[in-house]
């Protein structure tokens, strides 16, 4: 058989476009799976996660002893412009935190309460997965970590975070703090690069719970290992009901609320 | 030539200053300034001899860093059976107390400047 060049082109292409062509139908009938995968990553012998019990934090509405001692442990500064205010643990209007659960006639305490908000160390964060240095990425143990010395300020992550859980230093933060407030066993930050809440990785690595837990005297704030079935996390988890903020968006967020 | 009798001692007297720094510290013998790191008192050792903290303190600390940061491998280290995290503020600036008088000195004479202290706090220094 004599194949003439035309005849041969004509052929590769096809055979080229069928194999192209079956990925891109195996991939339309799979589906995103990262979108769908609404379950945790199993089989990992330490994920932390925490609880917060907003029954138990309504109690002295006014207290901020959980934000004090994060903001006092890691040096985050007060700056009163909410355009260049750095937040680690802080305070939302239920309609705000759980935007898509919020409806008119809702119970009357929820639309007073100011709910406790922080980073939700998600198993599906999006944050680590636009970071073009990989200055952020998730541990082993589930903490979403940031390395300072990595960030390049692009604050594509605060971009990708659905939370707002993520601040970028506008300015030099010690400006910000007082010389007397400056805890010098953590480091301060500085201009240019984006932070959040680290769950307190650097006590949580020496076995010790984060502070803001440690600080809560109505003991509202519940940390855990989700991979533990006999932890404290999993008994609430499994024995009350509890929302996550957004859940619908597939981030798998792991701070969970008691409402 | 033009104007030979301005232009060649003008060229020498160019070179003469340009290579002032040269000659001076040639015949001057002993250059005006020295790094001079001040030691701690108290303490003997250090993480590593003083031969290689001279050389690869940065390298050191990068480690550090890198370990402590990334891999969450905060175990302590020991010199002479007493154990320190692998911190720089914490632990290196527990012995070497004034920045002035330790870091700066080499850093500042041979004009690196490492971002180290934007985010790491030093020991406030001792007034005199």
């Amino acid at each position: 058989m004599i194949v003439n060049r035309r005849e041969l082109l004509k052929k590769a292409g096809l055979a080229g476009l069928s194999v192209i062509g079956g990925s891109a139908l195996y991939q339309l009938i799979s589906g995103d799976r990262v979108l769908a995968e609404l379950k945790n990553s199993p089989s990992k012998s330490t994920r932390w996660a925490m609880i917060i019990d907003m029954k138990k934090c309504a109690r002295d509405p006014g207290c901020a002893d959980c934000m004090d001692a994060c903001h006092r442990a890691h040096n985050v500064p007060t700056i009163a412009d909410p355009k260049r205010e750095i937040k680690w643990i802080w305070k939302e209007n239920f309609s705000h935190a759980f935007p898509e659960l919020e409806n008119e006639y809702i119970r009357e305490d929820l639309k007073q309460q100011k709910f406790i908000v922080l980073c939700n160390h998600c198993d599906n964060p999006p944050c680590v997965r636009v970071c073009p240095t990989q200055a952020t990425w998730k541990r082993e143990d589930g903490i979403v970590m940031m390395d300072m010395h990595r960030c390049i300020g692009c604050r594509y992550c605060m971009a990708a975070c659905p939370y707002g859980s993520r601040s970028f230093n506008w300015m030099d933060p010690r400006k910000a703090l007082a010389e007397d407030q400056i805890n010098p066993d953590f480091p301060t930050r500085t201009k240019g690069v984006v932070e959040k809440c680290d769950l307190c990785a650097e006590r949580v690595d020496e076995g010790k719970i984060p502070v803001c837990v440690e600080a809560c005297k109505e003991k509202a704030l519940i940390f855990g290992n989700l991979s533990d079935p006999s932890s404290e996390v999993r008994k609430v988890l499994s024995g009350r009901f509890t929302i996550r903020r957004k859940p619908e968006l597939g981030t798998r967020p792991e701070v969970y609320y008691l409402v | 030539m033009y104007n030979k009798s301005t232009v060649i001692p003008g060229l020498f007297l160019f070179l003469a200053i340009v290579s002032f720094p040269l000659w001076n510290n040639a015949l001057g013998g002993k250059p005006r300034h020295s790094p001079d790191p001040k030691l701690p008192t108290d303490m003997k050792q250090c993480v590593e001899s003083k031969e290689y903290m001279r050389d690869y303190h940065m390298q050191l600390v990068d480690r550090w860093r890198d370990e402590v940061v990334r891999e969450a491998k905060r175990e302590t280290i020991s010199i002479a059976g007493v154990h320190y995290h692998k911190s720089l503020s914490g632990t290196c600036m527990k012995c070497h107390s004034s920045k002035k008088d330790f870091c700066d000195q080499c850093h500042d004479y041979l004009g690196v400047a490492p971002y180290c202290w934007d985010c790491h706090t030093f020991p406030k220094e001792k007034t005199k």
